[in-house]
């Protein structure tokens, strides 16, 4: 395999398959450049102190220093500056890597099990690592995934993108890729799981957009789309009787245009109505209320299973 | 420290009567309360604990280079071999190496004192620590742990055995060690020094073990409490963390990294302090910067409590705590940065010899410097998503804990082997394990670094052929660190059978220790010493 080595081999680090690659080796370079700096001025000055100040006769007598401010005030202040600019770098990468980009093309739920991740797409299409099935995802767009596990934590992680998050169970986490080019890519899992951990290895499949499209459409099982699933949930359980669909306001919030707006809470905090806030406001509705909202919804919590969960929150995110 | 400071001296001691020979027979060391036999008794256990944490380690080692065609571990061996090198290094030999060892020797002598404040209760802390390690210990016959030195949950309550209780209630009962040393030596520092040594005049050991044991104490309930409610969840079934129980897996990393953050700086502080006494001892020479050192220790030890969260950015922690982590951690990095440029200041106009103590200190330096560079890059958040459990982190904390902690211990043995035993050790000998365990630590362990940048996940049983070249590298390090330590094992009971007669004063250092003979009197001093000047007068 060539994913480690087609990289100039210099920087040892695996191939640069997103914009966002390019970015993080950027300042990794500078990184390593910065610390052999500082490695020779430290070391190397050690050493040329030992060489020149090494005892030669045995009444030789050490000059008498107890400090120097100038000097003290120089090694304080030039790391501080020097740290706080890589700390401001590597802020500004992590919220890139953090924060999707609005114009998602692939949004896949990934669930993590001990050792085998289950991948299901927004139309029902189901695919098993234990099958070896890879995740096909299109490139030269941006795909998320929504992470979650069902037994202990697990981490998805992308040399080839430098991009890495846990699957927690019991909440959902996040994390968003944009492969530059069509190709195979290694994923691990990162969060040690047991027996099993260093198997739990899969490969995303990057396709040309338009070949995705076609595969997303042709390979559809026809079934029940988690959408549509999420919907009966939604009538069984009379959420309408609370939660209009069409921007009205009745006892609760409207979903109309829910997903992914800001949400103002009645402790003043505010917060983006994700996948996360989603599941907690639908198990544990007390969590965070709405602003000018009383907390009058019942507690889900034990009564919805992680699946119907999964499919309520497809439900609302379709309701514009 | 010149004569006019201390009365003292060899001559005045009562012939051949010392702390080793002052009672007799097996019982009376198992009772005494004397300081400098319970650290040699620390000695003896810890040393032991190593030789067992470093067997797992070259398992995992030779298990990974595969020079076999079949794997010599199966993975749940691996995984337990993991978790038993991580578990006994941290809690069982790091943690309480340099404090409860060197620091019950040295910390009284230093500071002019009989004996600590609270003789009887520094032996209970001995005893609570040998109760904390056997019922650790007890896990490996009864039931194997898999879970990683970290224990993170739901995997520990939910999906493994029993065995976790039992290592778990062990570092529970060692965390009380632990904390009673801490008081002891805070009790001492305030209220047993000599007249005349004023908090400006006390050697910089004593800052680093104080400093060490502010953290001790307020670090180490938080550990006892998460240690405890893991077991309650494993036992009673009470939903902390679990998911399934109600729980949430993810504070217990807060709680757990909420401690073990600072337990870092429990281990690299008195390692920083023993350089400090190498160095000036070595350079002949005053430390350069008393004041910085002392303080950037205090410093160290507060901001320590605020950085847990970087063990995290990937967690599920928000962006913003990732944030406001690597912003605080990143100012670590200038007390430590400030100890560096002050030690090699020190060497600066001074007089260096080579003895084997001071090459163990310049071995920390570099290896130290190291470590402390690539962590920078973890403490970057864009940086660390790539780098966060892969072997760029197994490298980074082995460059600091045995490329800086141990590196110093093993010179602090070396150097204050005079003052507990009477004896020299072979010079020689020191050397050649110097030479051995440097050399060997790099070739193993910055590999590594690339295997890490390469992606290589840690704590995997098995991995990629592309990284099986650099893993072999690693492999034959380890067995060069092994040897290395096998030749100083050899010089230090060579040294306690047949070394030199040892003067008061073999290297010619200022601190008040080497005032007194070697090895010392019972009460430490015949007379007690009067302080008129700084710890490392060499005027």
């Amino acid at each position: 395999m060539s994913w480690i080595t087609s990289y100039p081999a210099t920087t040892f680090m695996p191939i640069q398959a997103t914009e966002i690659a390019k970015e993080v080796d950027l300042l990794y370079a500078f990184l390593i450049i910065s610390s052999l700096i500082s490695f020779v001025i430290l070391i190397g000055g050690m050493t040329w102190f030992l060489i020149k100040f090494k005892r030669s006769s045995v009444d030789q007598k050490s000059a008498y220093i107890t400090h120097n401010n100038f000097a003290e005030f120089l090694w304080s202040f030039i790391p501080l500056v020097i740290m706080m600019v890589i700390f401001y770098w590597g802020m500004v990468i992590f919220e890139k890597l953090r924060v999707p980009p609005t114009d998602i093309a692939a949004e896949i739920h990934v669930t993590a099990e001990q050792w085998a991740w289950t991948y299901k797409y927004a139309n029902g299409k189901e695919f098993y690592s234990s099958a070896n099935d890879p995740l096909v995802v299109p490139s030269g767009k941006a795909t998320k995934l929504i992470l979650t596990s069902k037994d202990v934590i697990h981490s998805f992680f992308v040399p080839t993108f430098r991009a890495k998050q846990d699957a927690v169970p019991g909440r959902y986490t996040q994390i968003w890729f944009e492969p530059t080019l069509p190709g195979d890519y290694i994923v691990f899992c990162t969060e040690y799981c047991g027996t099993k951990h260093s198997g739990m290895m899969i490969k995303i499949k990057a396709i040309p957009s338009e070949e995705y499209a076609a595969w997303y459409h042709a390979e559809s099982k026809g079934a029940d789309t988690p959408a549509d699933k999420g919907k009966v949930i939604f009538a069984q359980r009379a959420c309408a009787s609370c939660h209009s669909i069409d921007g009205s306001r009745i006892v609760g919030p409207t979903m109309k245009g829910l997903y992914g707006n800001a949400r103002k809470f009645a402790d003043g905090s505010t917060a983006k109505a994700d996948d996360q806030y989603l599941r907690e406001s639908i198990l544990v509705s007390t969590a965070k209320i709405v602003e000018s909202y009383a907390p009058a919804m019942p507690l889900f919590q034990g009564q919805l299973t992680d699946e119907e969960v999964e499919n309520l929150i497809e439900y609302i995110k379709t309701i514009k | 420290m010149s004569s006019t400071q201390t009365k003292t001296t060899h001559s005045h001691v009562a012939h051949g009567d010392n702390y080793l020979n002052h009672s007799s027979g097996l019982w009376s060391w198992l009772t005494t309360k004397d300081h400098k036999r319970i650290g040699l008794m620390y000695f003896a256990t810890v040393a032991t604990l190593f030789l067992i944490g470093g067997f797992f380690a070259l398992g995992i080692r030779l298990h990974l280079a595969k020079f076999g065609s079949t794997p010599l571990l199966d993975p749940d061996t691996y995984n337990k071999f993991m978790t038993f090198h991580g578990a006994i290094m941290v809690f069982m030999v790091i943690i309480p190496g340099i404090p409860a060892f060197l620091g019950n020797f040295v910390l009284p002598i230093q500071l002019g004192a009989k004996d600590v404040a609270f003789p009887r209760l520094n032996l209970a802390s001995y005893y609570i620590f040998v109760a904390g390690a056997l019922l650790a210990a007890s896990s490996m016959y009864f039931n194997q742990v898999d879970t990683g030195w970290t224990f993170y949950t739901p995997y520990s309550t939910a999906k493994t055995g029993n065995g976790v209780i039992l290592l778990v209630m062990g570092a529970f009962t060692m965390g009380f060690s632990s904390i009673l040393t801490g008081l002891n030596f805070i009790v001492t520092t305030h209220k047993l020094r000599a007249p005349g040594m004023t908090m400006d005049r006390i050697p910089l050991m004593i800052w680093a073990l104080y400093s060490t044991s502010i953290i001790q104490i307020l670090a180490t309930p938080i550990l006892a409490i998460t240690l405890l409610l893991l077991a309650m969840e494993k036992t009673l079934g009470v939903g902390i963390f679990d998911p399934d129980l109600g729980g949430d897996p993810v504070l217990f990393q807060h709680f757990f990294w909420f401690y073990s953050h600072p337990a870092v700086y429990i281990m690299i502080l008195p390692a920083m302090g023993v350089i400090s006494e190498l160095i000036t001892a070595f350079s002949k020479k005053t430390i350069f910067g008393y004041r910085a050192i002392a303080y950037s220790s205090v410093a160290i030890a507060a901001v320590s409590f605020l950085v847990w969260g970087h063990h995290m950015f990937v967690s599920g922690q928000s962006t913003f705590a990732g944030i406001m982590f690597s912003v605080i951690t990143m100012l670590v990095g200038v007390p430590t940065a400030i100890k560096l440029f002050n030690w090699i200041s020190t060497m600066y106009r001074g007089t260096v010899t080579f003895e084997a103590p001071m090459l163990f200190a310049l071995g920390f330096m570099f290896l130290f410097t190291i470590g402390g560079l690539t962590g920078v890059f973890l403490a970057s958040t864009g940086m660390d998503v790539h780098f966060h459990d892969t072997y760029f982190v197994v490298a980074h904390f082995h460059y600091v804990m045995v490329g800086g902690t141990l590196m110093a211990l093993m010179g602090g043995i070396y150097y204050w082997f005079p003052k507990m035993f009477g004896r020299m050790t072979s010079d020689l000998g020191g050397r050649i394990s110097w030479v051995l365990i440097f050399t060997g630590f790099n070739v193993t362990f910055f590999p590594q670094f690339i295997l890490g940048a390469m992606g290589m996940p840690r704590r995997y049983f098995d991995y990629l052929p592309e990284y099986t070249n650099l893993n072999q590298i690693s492999t034959v390090g380890s067995w060069l660190i092994g040897l290395g330590f096998l030749v100083g094992l050899i010089t230090i009971i060579h040294g306690i059978v047949a070394g030199e007669k040892a003067s008061a004063n073999p290297w010619g250092a200022k601190t008040l220790e080497w005032q007194t003979a070697s090895p010392p009197p019972h009460e430490n001093f015949l007379e007690t010493p009067k302080v008129t000047a700084g710890p490392y007068d060499f005027r």
